[in-house]
């Protein structure tokens, strides 16, 4: 099985040396001159007015902790999806259970409102 | 392994990966013809005999392009970025199923889940947690677009990664949960298995048409296609992430997102269409064998099937550009709400329904054809829900203004 993840490991080589190989090549072909107006920040052809790092909404953040929660309890049910025909009727309940959690906090987020766009 | 086995890994790796990376500029090609032709025009058709060479005449230009790095930019991590958002999208193709060659020259071998005397050349390597590995996979790819649009230092780019990377993690628990009842059905991880398993016509549409619906709309949203590509809305973006981005750094992020686009249609195909199968395939590989001999039967089972499995594929990339040249783009808070409102709920469904059905009815083709109708009334259901409003009757339709004459 380990020689598996090893041919996989050529494959990544493979994969990298393929964007590195077109950077590399453009380095050399194209030109290079670059000014202070060329270099500076795009904002409509205007200058840039403040700074970019700004606070953004709160949402983002509500949307990526209900993420993190959820992903990982979907990557827990994996291993039980693989052997649920197998692991029988206790496995069966324990994994009721486990999408009950899943369902409820989805609805509790949903009436508390951390899923509203507003 | 030998070094003869090792060196021919090592050929299969480069192949594949300037296969894929030739596949993607012709999907360029094939892209901006089909919607072309969808919109009434012609499309790129000088450069070579009908346009053939423009994918060339595009690499030539981004070559020679000049390179402009923002004075303001973050510069290593601005440089990684692009390649960060390629890798994944070419390391995914480590675990489908293109076709299968036997090199043990048994074509039956195809067949066989356990990969007994099975050496497969159309495929990378089978590891036993292929669809793990691609879902792992994918989600790397979000850090490529994140990581352009902070490193840029740019208002648009800024506002585009952010937008992209909620809208890709929002998406993945969608995606994950079909993927979830597709494993379910099969009751394994592993891709070489999951295609063997649909062999004889009952193709994985069947058992998970609900999850079929569920994979097609979290992937398109997860690759930034039309109607879901709010990442790079022109309009209010300019470019999104990638505004800052120019030359050679931009065809890798172009690149990314279309190998991405092949590699979910090939999952699709591996999950839900039946892989490399096709109606007859099993005929023509014993009457070769009995014709010609093992080999002969063996050459021509793969390429047979390597032409089927690229003809499935071909067909869902007409369908997302048709999507792309019909719909229009989504508002960002209807995108959040189709993610987390609509497409995370009926994928918990589709699992209920899956565990229950096939833990009450062993049989496969019962069971099969339970969750066929089960997923055909969700869908039903949940078209009706999202009904569009009919236009209100006090509106003039433009071909009912009476003009004065």
């Amino acid at each position: 099985m380990l020689a598996n993840y090893a041919i996989v490991g050529i494959f990544l080589v493979a994969a990298i040396s393929f964007p590195l190989i077109p950077l590399v090549l453009a380095f050399f072909l194209r030109p290079k001159r670059p000014t202070p107006l060329k270099t500076s920040t795009y904002e409509c052809g205007l200058e840039a007015i403040g700074d970019v790092h700004v606070q953004f909404k709160v949402q983002y953040y509500l949307y990526a902790l209900a993420f993190v929660i959820f992903d990982i309890e979907v990557i827990f049910l994996y291993p039980w999806a693989v052997a649920f025909q197998v692991v029988g009727l206790y496995g069966l309940i324990a994994a009721t259970i486990f999408l009950l959690m899943l369902f409820a906090g989805l609805l509790y987020e949903w009436r508390k409102g951390a899923l509203e766009w507003v | 392994m030998d070094w003869l086995t090792i060196l021919i890994i090592v050929i299969q790796c480069f192949v594949i990966t300037l296969a894929v990376t030739t596949a993607f500029a012709y999907l360029t090609l094939f892209e901006r013809r089909i919607l072309a032709r969808l919109q009434n025009r012609v499309g790129p058709n000088r450069a070579g005999p009908a346009g053939l060479l423009q994918p060339a005449a595009d690499a030539v230009k981004l070559f020679f392009k000049e390179d402009i790095v923002p004075a303001m930019a973050d510069k290593p991590v601005y440089l990684l970025a692009p390649a960060v958002a390629v890798i994944p999208a070419l390391i995914i193709w480590a675990v489908i199923p293109f076709g299968c060659l036997n090199l043990n020259w048994d074509y039956q071998a195809c067949y066989d889940p356990a990969r007994t005397n099975l050496w497969n050349i159309l495929q990378i390597t089978d590891l036993n947690i292929g669809v793990l590995y691609v879902l792992a996979v994918t989600s790397i790819g979000v850090y490529g677009i994140t990581l352009a649009g902070w490193a840029s230092n740019n208002k648009y780019s800024m506002l585009g990664g952010i937008r992209s990377s909620a809208q890709l993690i929002s998406y993945e628990l969608a995606l994950g949960c079909a993927v979830l009842s597709v494993v379910m059905t099969y009751g394994t991880l592993s891709t070489h298995e999951i295609v063997t398993q649909q062999q004889g016509g009952l193709w994985g549409i069947i058992p998970q048409l609900l999850g079929f619906v569920l994979y097609m709309i979290a992937a398109t949203a997860e690759v930034v296609r039309a109607p879901f590509d709010l990442v790079e809305a022109e309009q209010e973006l300019t470019g999104g992430y990638n505004t800052e981005y120019g030359s050679m750094k931009f065809a890798l992020f172009f690149m990314a997102e279309y190998i991405k686009l092949i590699a979910v249609s090939a999952l699709a195909v591996t999950f839900f269409f039946g892989g490399w199968h096709f109606p007859g395939l099993d005929i023509l590989g014993r009457e070769v064998t009995a014709l010609a001999g093992p080999v002969a039967g063996s050459i021509v089972f793969g390429i047979v099937s390597l032409g089927a499995f690229l003809l499935k594929v071909v067909v869902f990339l007409f369908i997302s550009v048709w999507v792309r040249a019909s719909w229009p783009r989504l508002r960002y808070d209807r995108l959040m709400d189709l993610g987390w409102k609509w497409l995370l709920p009926v994928g918990l469904l589709n699992l209920v329904y899956t565990t229950v059905v096939i833990i009450l009815i062993p049989d496969r083709v019962v069971h099969s054809w339970v969750l066929f109708g089960l997923g055909a009334i969700t869908i039903a259901i949940a078209i009706g829900f999202n009904r569009t409003p009919k236009p209100i009757d006090n509106v003039t339709l433009v071909k009912d203004i009476q003009l004065p004459n």
